[in-house]
């Protein structure tokens, strides 16, 4: 079943500002970055999956439920963690966490037990008794995934976790998002405007721009054909891309450094002989490991 | 060799396989966790200072009315005269609590945690609306006990506690409506903003302000001014329900034959109290 699907989705506020125009995009099971840069409708998308705004056009269906009419059903199978601070500082976590696995209807016993667990999952043990006001921004950043994850939602929605993290936050963070997706065996929605920071845990992409869909894929697919070899010459880079160019390769140049499309161990070979042809001194050739960002660079150069 | 004993294995991620409970259970945990955050229940000891204070003070309040009461031939106060003599103080405890519930969510950004999970927005303010007039109730009751069990049984007879309870009765009925009229004036203005401090002054001043207007108006006009000019304080108001009602001679407010009126204000300010919080958490941006 995919997590969510969208339909021409379009969500207006106001009447004059535009946060999602035209979105139609599935999500399949995985674990989803949502990339694109602040305000390009990303936690707009996200509230409109909880039911917490209507849409003003299109449609969107959650675990192929709709979010209006079967809020209920949705929500009791959705996490959510925001993207801003929404805990309550004088009260500790482990309290506040089993208040809400409550209010997602676990009975009493069973909602204390998820909490402790849930929050010893996010690397909160004794420190759980504490109240949250005295806690570091790491640490309520831990609480609001527990809340989020208390009930065994079947999809988690994650609005920019790593929001005001230090470096090594951020990377305790996403790789507690990988372990959800991975060990836990729940689906996962990440929001991120650093696509360099969550390409390395996610199995599939999509990337809006001002409330459209730029482009959404799995990663394998995105990295498959990707392959792609880096050349440095002195000099002669026009006559190495007309000689390339003329022997068939995909050439593309990036100010002094020729791109060309691996196709096989020929490409290598070609190369060779091409720069040896034309007499040039050859620096660099080197089997450049693709960065997703530039896909999507990519992308958007030639829209 | 036995084997180390007392290891420690992580069992990893457990799914939850149990039971789901409806939305009604949902908004009684929500109005629970309400009720006892309102008496600081399961928060710090400053939060309990003040709510266990006002509590404790209404209490001693009616354990002396009750101790004086038992030295004369008739008692003082009646239950319900106490309940209107006690409006005041304990519209200020409302004045506390009402921001402790709407406020403090508000404040916390806690109502998309809230909205992103099975209950309605309704149901929340539903359940917050019910805690305050528990809370509020609570504020009553606890004097009212005190005082039943003071009266009922410094006489010793068993016939006593029975006439002891047929009047309790009616001071449990105004300590009720007391309750949801407070708390649906109370909590709809602390639902507006999250600076608890503004709240608290807006309820005071919807409580304390009104009151010497009305006070005036029904000291120095006469007739049927005099008489509707209750309704211009919700306490004053409050009271003169109870007077409708119950008959009470404290006659704290002036009603003449215009009780009825004082009764439909009282259910209009209720129903309107709540349909308006409702209201306000439907639009309320989460």
């Amino acid at each position: 079943m995919n997590l969510i699907e969208t339909e021409s989705l379009e969500k207006r506020y106001g009447g004059t500002v535009t946060a999602l125009a035209d979105l139609t995009v599935t999500i399949e099971p995985g674990i989803v970055g949502l990339v694109g840069a602040n305000g390009a409708g990303k936690s707009t998308l996200i509230k409109l999956s909880l039911g917490l705004l209507e849409p003003t056009g299109g449609k969107i269906r959650v675990l192929g439920l709709d979010p209006l009419n079967d809020g209920d059903a949705v929500r009791a199978r959705v996490g959510y963690m925001p993207e801003h601070d929404c805990l309550p500082p004088d009260v500790s976590a482990a309290e506040f966490v089993t208040h809400m696995a409550r209010v997602s209807g676990l009975p009493p016993a069973a909602a204390r037990e998820r909490a402790s667990e849930t929050l010893r999952h996010v690397g909160l043990y004794e420190e759980r008794y504490r109240q949250i006001g005295g806690y570091s921004t790491g640490m309520k950043q831990r609480v609001k995934l527990a809340q989020a994850l208390v009930h065994d939602p079947e999809l988690l929605l994650l609005d920019e976790p790593t929001n005001g993290l230090d470096p090594e936050g951020r990377r305790a963070m996403l790789t507690l998002v990988h372990r959800i997706g991975n060990e836990f065996g729940i689906s996962v929605v990440v929001c991120s405007h650093l696509l360099g920071e969550i390409e390395r845990i996610c199995t599939s992409l999509v990337a809006i721009e001002n409330g459209r869909l730029l482009r959404s894929a799995s990663l394998s697919s995105m990295t498959q054909h990707s392959d792609i070899l880096m050349i440095e010459v002195d000099d002669g880079e026009d006559a190495l891309t007309q000689r390339l160019t003329g022997d068939g390769l995909a050439v593309r140049r990036k100010e002094r450094i020729l791109m060309v499309t691996l196709n096989g161990d020929d490409t290598f070979d070609t190369i060779r002989d091409a720069v040896a042809d034309l007499d040039l001194s050859l620096h660099r050739l080197e089997q450049h490991r693709h960065q997703v960002a530039d896909l999507f660079r990519e992308e958007v150069s030639h829209a | 060799m036995p084997e180390a004993s007392g290891v420690i294995h992580d069992i990893g991620y457990q799914r939850y396989n149990g039971p789901r409970l409806s939305r009604r259970y949902s908004t009684w945990s929500i109005y629970v966790h309400s009720l006892r955050s309102a008496f600081g229940l399961g928060r710090t000891a400053k939060a309990k200072v003040l709510p266990a204070g006002m509590f404790a003070l209404a209490c001693l309040a009616s354990l002396i009315i009750v101790i004086v009461s038992s030295q004369l031939p008739e008692p003082i106060l009646t239950y319900v005269g106490l309940v209107s003599t006690f409006t005041y103080a304990i519209t200020a405890f409302a004045a506390i609590v009402a921001p402790e519930l709407a406020s403090r969510d508000l404040r916390n950004s806690l109502l998309p945690l809230y909205f992103s999970r099975p209950p309605h927005r309704t149901n929340y303010a539903l359940a917050k609306f019910g805690a305050l007039a528990t809370a509020v109730f609570v504020m009553f009751a606890g004097p009212l006990l005190i005082m039943f069990i003071g009266l009922a049984f410094s006489s010793g007879g068993i016939g006593d506690v029975v006439v002891e309870l047929v009047d309790l009765a009616p001071g449990i009925t105004a300590a009720l409506i007391h309750a949801i009229v407070i708390a649906a004036i109370a909590l709809p203005l602390a639902s507006l903003t999250g600076r608890r401090v503004f709240a608290t002054g807006m309820i005071i001043a919807v409580f304390l302000l009104s009151a010497p207007i009305s006070g005036a108006l029904q000291s120095f006009s006469s007739g049927d001014a005099a008489y509707l000019a209750g309704l211009l304080n919700p306490v004053n108001l409050l009271n003169g329900v109870d007077e409708w009602l119950f008959g009470t001679t404290e006659d704290l407010t002036l009603i003449g034959r215009y009780g009825s009126i004082y009764g439909v204000a009282a259910l209009l300010i209720a129903v309107l109290g709540i349909t308006l919080l409702m209201w306000r958490y439907k639009k309320v941006k989460a």
